[in-house]
């Protein structure tokens, strides 16, 4: 498991590796946060490509993020869902109130565009 | 064959992944399809998660019990806390309904969309026990018997 960060200008871009569950959701938390509030962070790209499982825990602390964001008129992006994990985020309604893309590449280049 | 497994562990958020993992194993000496298995995973990672963050308040000096029993075509799951236990098994059946801040209240609508059958015990004071049953689509397991 692990979460990498990185900035693209004001994009917070986070790669998460492993089982978004309760654990790695705690965790996303206490490294995302402190960003979001220090650095006035607008846009958040979500690398999902290195998570293989996701539950309703992993969902919860992305929804968090939409919350928290949306007050400052920020966004998330997600990049690089794959399969299973992308069918949890569909069933749960999240393409309807963030992006999806392919690649990281694409969100970022939509991020800059948007 | 049938099989029965019994495992008691911890209500630390850590055992979660521990839980799913024995589950999606035994679930794989079966005829289930890989979606199957990622089904059921999610629902015993919702069960897990349910005990130590509503029966236990996130305390994890609780205890759990995961009971699983395969048989030809079908998976029985259940999972036990001693907890608190659930005021309205009802609404905590709501979609988007949680006591808790940040939670999706997905965890009950994942275990029912996910499985065949879902039952909830719950008694105030006492504990909880979820039971989840997925069956084998024979449809599936005849398709891949005739491809091997």
């Amino acid at each position: 498991m692990g979460l990498e960060k990185k900035y693209d200008r004001d994009t917070l871009v986070i790669k998460v590796t492993g089982e978004l569950d309760l654990v790695v959701a705690d965790e996303f938390r206490r490294v995302v946060d402190p960003e979001l509030e220090r650095r006035q962070v607008k846009n958040l790209v979500i690398n999902l490509n290195g998570v293989s499982f996701i539950d309703s825990s992993g969902l919860g602390v992305i929804l968090g993020r939409y919350k928290k964001l949306l007050q400052t008129g920020g966004k998330i992006w997600i990049a690089e869902p794959r399969p299973p994990v992308r069918k949890i985020l569909e069933l749960s309604g999240f393409p309807r109130i963030m992006p999806f893309f392919d690649s990281e590449k694409q969100a970022l280049e939509a991020v800059r565009e948007a | 064959m049938d099989n029965k497994i019994k495992l008691e562990f911890s209500s630390l958020p850590d055992n979660v992944a521990l839980a799913r993992l024995v589950i999606a194993a035994l679930a794989a000496q079966m005829e289930f399809t890989l979606s199957d298995v990622e089904e059921l995973k999610v629902a015993v990672s919702e069960a897990v998660s349910n005990c130590i963050i509503h029966g236990y308040d996130n305390r994890p000096d609780g205890l759990i019990v995961l009971e699983a029993w395969k048989s030809l075509d079908r998976i029985k799951v259940s999972v036990t806390d001693q907890g608190k236990g659930i005021e309205d098994i009802g609404k905590a059946m709501e979609p988007a309904f949680s006591t808790k801040p940040e939670r999706m209240g997905l965890g009950f609508v994942f275990m029912q969309s996910f499985m065949d059958d879902l039952e909830v015990d719950s008694k105030l004071g006492q504990g909880t026990m979820v039971t989840l049953t997925k069956k084998i689509d024979s449809s599936q397991a005849q398709l891949r018997t005739s491809h091997n």
